[in-house]
């Protein structure tokens, strides 16, 4: 059985060399010196393998136009298997390249692997470098979440800016006008075309270049007897992918990414932020107003780019011991204090997301849809501590019954009492009496009779912010004039969709002062205190768009 | 003294290999596992709406057929959709009312009522159905389809169709 075995790979490796081509790759020799310090480049190929698979997988459950983008990745995230976890592995995957990358370039830049003869395999680098950094810029669009929209506004006002060619990158971005389905289109065939084959080619070319020349040799290695890349190296590259991909893994189970509202274009009370590797640039601009600002978007990053890619003919240096490159290593400490600083310097700067646009839509949202008295309900639920004697979602069994289809067994007339004097309607409960207002209890009950099997989680995932926002709605009897999810006056306009009509400011300041931002209107003012205020606008602002059907 | 360092040589290339092919194996599993349940795994389906309103049944005279259409929301992938359902709606002589699905059991082409015969006949190969769907003539195999339907308020509202047994 062996002896066939042995003879069919003998056989087919006659046919077509691969083998050979394997072993001869292999068991290639390399200097005495290398060692753990060389892993990162193996490591930067594992992870490009784990985005090409797992942006591959995304692709199988994604529609890639805006809109539909967005609702595919929400289906994605909350109703296929195992989705939340590839996309945190598409997502954490980026971020760990870049990581990966930049210490694979500091450790080539510190050690003086560029020199003479592999200044060809250095500049190849650098451009997949730039072409990792290319693939987080397009792929940060491909969400269509409020994040992903409004940090491409910036990326691409920034490449309008470029002197002479700017409305030609305007034009090539699809972005000359607005950002719509054409630059989507745009940012998603190059994320998925373009870049992956280019990506691919070039790696095969900078591998190849290594293999060449060979890993490159410290002084006095040639004195020293040769080790073989197998297994030694290949031992460590595999310890390092192995701890690479356990963080990867950890962090795609474990940190949830979020997604944000859908891309709203009408939203002015949005911050955009771009995502945390190019937030030196961001801070960069900061620096550089009015005519100066090209300097900031375009000189600054062209220089280093060049300088980055003509290394190995700044420094032509004779090969020294790594400890010997003092001055590289002050190059590599400035550049991370400059770096460091600036990204601090951006992260202080961010102001807090407001309330309503820090929700997660990948999360359950169905508290949504619910009116404003149900909603108020649940506010009342956690006042009165309803879920230490009652279940909603199931769990261990409780004293009192399982809240879920109340409706199936009583209406609104029997919970009212029931609140108010349990044991009227029910002769032996336990339950005591509840310490609300009749309005108050109105809305607990009206919660009650929406709890479904469906939707029980609302208890637990609604808002604190909302549900406030909602008892101040109810309390302030807003509904008189004013239609919310389907329900209340029409003296006033419909509150859905109001986070696409107006800004939160704008709204603040309808509330104090009605007449001077809407002339004559029939609203009086509401001087809510600013915890009041804050919750009711926020809580206006998660109304959906439209109201939901019935 | 030789074969010492030599003997430490494999046992230290025998770790090595170990270790690659351990790690190797099982960060395959931990991408394997996950992929076979993203893409075997059917979706975890929004509850969508089980009847749907199909219209006002209290004009409707029994052994009457009426083709009834009401909109469907179906959730197709990340899609809601909204379709255009049709019904073939009877009432009995015991007043209960019937919506067979309006396709022909045998080979899917809509049928129509007959009202000088009195029964619902398909165009394509000349099935005839009786008006409470049973198999009258021709090649259809089993009777009518039937949507599960209940009444609120004298509006009919439509569920799932229910394929019907072989006679």
């Amino acid at each position: 059985m062996k002896k066939t075995f042995t003879q069919f790979i003998e056989e087919f490796d006659h046919r077509t060399g691969l083998h050979t081509g394997l072993r001869k790759f292999l068991y290639e020799e390399i200097p005495a010196s290398s060692g753990w310090h060389q892993v990162f480049g193996s490591v930067a190929l594992f992870l490009i393998l784990v985005q090409f698979f797992t942006g591959a997988m995304l692709a199988f459950n994604y529609a890639p136009t805006p809109g539909d983008a967005y609702s595919s990745l929400r289906y994605i995230l909350t109703e296929v298997t195992a989705g939340r976890l590839m996309r945190g592995l598409h997502h954490w995957g980026a971020s760990m390249i870049i990581v990966i990358v930049v210490l694979h370039m500091v450790q080539v830049f510190l050690w003086g692997a560029y020199k003479k003869p592999r200044e060809g395999t250095w500049m190849v680098g650098v451009i997949l470098l730039l072409l990792t950094l290319a693939y987080g810029l397009t792929g940060y669009l491909l969400p269509w979440d409020n994040r992903a929209y409004w940090g491409t506004v910036v990326t691409t006002q920034i490449g309008a800016t470029v002197p002479l060619m700017g409305p030609y990158v305007s034009r090539l971005l699809g972005s000359a006008g607005e950002i719509g389905v054409v630059t989507f289109a745009r940012f998603y065939g190059l994320h998925v075309l373009l870049l992956p084959p280019a990506t691919t080619l070039l790696i095969v070319l900078h591998v190849f270049l290594v293999r060449r020349h060979g890993v490159a040799p410290a002084p006095g290695d040639d004195l020293k007897p040769k080790k073989s890349f197998f297994p030694e190296q290949v031992f460590k590259d595999t310890v390092a992918v192995f701890i690479a991909f356990a963080i990867l893994f950890t962090m795609a189970l474990v940190v949830r990414v979020p997604l944000e509202r859908m891309a709203d274009p009408t939203d002015t009370t949005y911050i955009p932020r771009p995502e945390w590797y190019f937030l030196f640039l961001f801070q960069t601009l900061k620096v550089f107003e009015g005519p100066l600002e090209v300097v900031g978007t375009v000189l600054l990053p062209t220089v280093a780019i060049l300088a980055l890619i003509l290394t190995p003919f700044i420094d032509r240096s004779k090969m020294v011991r790594v400890r010997q490159r003092t001055l590289a290593f002050g190059v590599v400490l400035l550049a991370a204090l400059g770096w460091g600083g600036l990204t601090a310097a951006a992260v202080k700067s961010t102001p807090p997301q407001t309330a309503a646009s820090s929700i997660d839509f990948s999360g359950p949202t169905q508290w949504m849809e619910l009116t404003p008295a149900q909603e108020a309900g649940i506010a009342y639920y956690r006042m009165e501590s309803c879920g230490t004697c009652h279940n909603v979602v199931g769990g261990t069994a409780k004293t009192g019954p399982n809240l879920v289809n109340t409706a199936k067994r009583h209406d609104a007339a029997w919970l009212t009492t029931h609140f108010k004097q349990p044991s009227a309607v029910s002769p032996g409960t336990a339950m005591p009496q509840v310490n609300l207002t009749d309005a108050q209890i109105r809305d607990l009950a009206a919660l009650m009779q929406a709890l479904t099997p469906d939707n029980a989680d609302v208890i637990d995932t609604a808002p604190q912010f909302v549900v406030e926002g909602a008892t101040l709605f109810q309390k302030s009897n807003c509904g008189a004039c004013h239609m919310a999810n389907g329900v209340g006056g029409k003296i006033g306009p419909a509150l859905n969709g109001l986070s696409a009509r107006r800004t939160e400011a704008w709204v603040t300041e309808h509330f104090q002062n009605p007449r001077k931002m809407s002339p004559g209107t029939s609203m009086p003012p509401y001087p809510f205190s600013n915890t009041d205020m804050q919750n009711e606008v926020s809580y206006l602002f998660t109304l959906p768009d439209k109201a939901p059907v019935k | 003294m030789e074969s010492n360092t030599e003997n430490n040589g494999t046992s230290r290339r025998a770790f090595h290999l170990a270790v690659i092919y351990g790690f190797g194996a099982v960060i395959s599993f931990l991408v394997a596992i996950p992929t076979a349940f993203y893409l075997l795994i059917p979706p975890r389906l929004r509850a969508g709406l089980k009847y749907i309103d199909a219209g006002d049944v209290s004009q409707l005279t029994a052994g009457a057929p009426v083709e009834m259409s009401f909109q469907e929301n179906r959730l197709d992938g990340w899609k809601l959709i909204t379709e255009k359902k049709t019904a073939w709606v009877v009432k009995e002589p015991n007043n209960q009312i019937v919506a067979f699905g309006p396709q022909c059991t045998h080979l899917g082409c809509a049928y129509h009522f007959e009202n000088s015969q009195n029964q619902f006949v398909c165009p394509c190969h000349n099935s005839v159905f009786s008006i409470d769907g049973k198999v009258v003539s021709g090649p259809a195999p089993r009777p009518l389809d039937r949507y599960e339907t209940r009444l609120q308020n004298n509006q009919l509202e439509i569920g799932q169709l229910k394929t019907s047994e072989p006679a």
